[in-house]
């Protein structure tokens, strides 16, 4: 497995490049040949069919899953060797009945000292401050198992947020969130890529999006089969073999 | 001790007149604090089931130690409990069954493994009533040194690891992404349950261990709102149940630990019914 910093290709734009990459699990081939390039401050959107290996491939550039070929990043300005990815999983709800409030999942994520004795006055203020972020302050003190979908999806990426990651990697963010909550919370990934210049790489299954807040799309299914701008991959004949469709929006 | 039981003797209590009611009290307010915080990880973890069936491994362990002459079974015991919690950990990992279909399995195997050694060629059971009912009224000053070494250990132990724990257990996809190693978090906490499990089980008893471990969380969970008050309520209401169980045991000449089980029991009946209550 190599991780490193690449320079040159791209020049400095280019904050991942990805160079035949195949991921092996026990007998079967995952992945192969999957070649790619996310640019700074890019929305990357990764589409494909169930068991296509987009999980897997997320897994592999943060680094949890083994694989062959190249993974190398890039980030301008940090001389870091290893860049701080900032990841949101594919989220399962938590348990309703978790007596647990989003305020001690960031204490159990961000603080040495234990949840359980409560929040300091300065770990409080900075969970606002990361609530802040995402326009979620008001969630505070709600427990995490009443939130809704785009609520949850909201405090896991405030929570990917800091620290301030250089490439922020979402699994399947929109799954669960209602039509509403979509549009809302991509208007906010959005911003938040303009707003601290982050590279976005992301999983999903609604197409509807694309077209407004992609800047690349990558149609996979074990391999690479179309990548380009939204319009050139929901037009291609890769996309329309794949989900038995003509182009366009779902 | 003889500073507990000076206290003792300032207490206007006509039951803490005998040193073996002494004994138990302390041993409760020992035990209440360590049952209370495992049980809100147990409850969360849903491993209710396991810490039943490590008492169940720990039994079978005592029965081995005793059949082989140990002197102190119980550290045979907690041997045999880690390697059973180990050996779980390891079959969870590597196997497609759902967890409450390999401790059945497992639990099934120490029971009969254990009643198989106690009875071995002839043996009588009766010497296992012990560990089986459990009297914490027949706790000994070297037995309640243990239990506060554990309580200590336990302490530390959930100062460092407690939030690490929460999340493993509330969501470990994300623990997974925040770097939490999520398997050995896990191995090591059943590995604590199992020594706190097998060392609790000569005072408390094999068939109350579990509601002790069970009940103060689950109450707790049907009231709290976050993990300041999960854990608060979790140790409180072990106080509570711990100490009134004991009174009423007291009074009513019942065996002690039924008592606090049934104490826990109210509890919980109670909280379930407010549970609506919270936000």
């Amino acid at each position: 497995m190599k991780l490193f910093f690449h320079g040159g290709g791209c020049g400095d734009s280019c904050c991942l490049r990805v160079q035949d990459l195949s991921v092996t699990i026990g007998s079967e081939r995952i992945l192969h040949n999957v070649n790619m390039h996310v640019h700074c401050g890019e929305l990357v959107a990764l589409i494909g069919p169930n068991g296509a290996g987009k999980s897997t491939f997320l897994k592999a550039v943060l680094g949890q899953r083994d694989y062959d070929g190249v993974i190398a990043f890039s980030s301008p300005g940090q001389r870091e060797r290893r860049p701080r990815i900032g990841y949101v999983p594919q989220s399962p709800a938590f348990d309703p009945g978790d007596p647990v409030c989003v305020a001690d999942l960031f204490a159990c994520c961000m603080s040495k000292r234990p949840a359980f004795l409560g929040l300091s006055k300065a770990m409080r203020t900075k969970v606002l401050e990361c609530l802040e972020r995402v326009h979620g302050e008001d969630l505070i003190d709600k427990r995490v198992g009443t939130l809704s979908g785009g609520e949850l999806q909201r405090v896991l990426l405030a929570l990917a947020l800091e620290p301030l990651p250089n490439i922020l990697i979402l699994d399947e963010p929109l799954s669960g969130v209602d039509a509403e909550g979509t549009g809302a919370l991509m208007e906010m990934l959005d911003e938040i890529r303009k707003t601290y210049d982050l590279s976005i790489l992301m999983t999903t299954h609604d197409f509807s999006i694309l077209d407004k807040y992609a800047d690349q799309v990558v149609l996979i299914d074990r391999t690479v089969l179309s990548q380009g701008s939204p319009q050139d991959v929901l037009d291609s004949e890769a996309f329309r073999r794949v989900f038995h469709r003509g182009g366009g929006k779902s | 001790m003889s500073i507990w039981y000076w206290i003792c003797e300032l207490l206007p209590l006509e039951m803490l007149r005998w040193d073996f009611m002494r004994n138990a009290l302390l041993a409760i307010l020992l035990m209440a604090p360590l049952f209370g915080l495992l049980s809100t990880m147990i409850v969360t973890g849903r491993m209710s089931f396991f810490s039943d069936a490590l008492g169940h491994s720990a039994f079978t362990g005592i029965a081995i130690g005793c059949i082989c002459g140990v002197a102190a079974p119980t550290w045979v015991a907690v041997i045999f409990s880690l390697v059973f919690a180990l050996l779980f950990s390891y079959v969870r990992s590597r196997s497609n069954q759902a967890a409450d279909t390999l401790i059945g399995v497992f639990s099934s195997t120490a029971v009969a493994l254990g009643i198989f050694i106690a009875t071995l060629g002839g043996g009588s059971f009766t010497k296992y009533n012990k560990y089986l009912i459990g009297d914490i009224l027949s706790v000994t000053p070297g037995e309640i040194g243990m239990l506060a070494l554990v309580l200590v250990a336990v302490l530390i132990f959930w100062v460092i690891y407690s939030n690490r724990l929460t999340l493993t257990s509330i969501h470990p996809q994300l623990a997974s992404s925040r770097g939490i190693p999520v398997g050995v978090s896990q191995t090591i906490f059943t590995a604590a349950i199992a020594v706190v499990v097998t060392l609790s089980i000569s005072s408390v008893g094999l068939l109350i261990l579990n509601s002790l471990l069970v009940l103060p969380g689950a109450s707790a969970r049907n009231v709290a709102k976050n993990l300041k008050q999960y854990h608060l309520l979790s140790v409180l209401f072990a106080l509570f149940a711990g100490v009134g169980g004991l009174v009423v045991s007291y009074y009513w000449g019942a065996s002690a630990g039924a008592a606090i089980s049934l104490v826990l029991a109210l509890i919980f009946a109670v909280t379930f019914c407010f549970r609506k209550a919270r936000v």
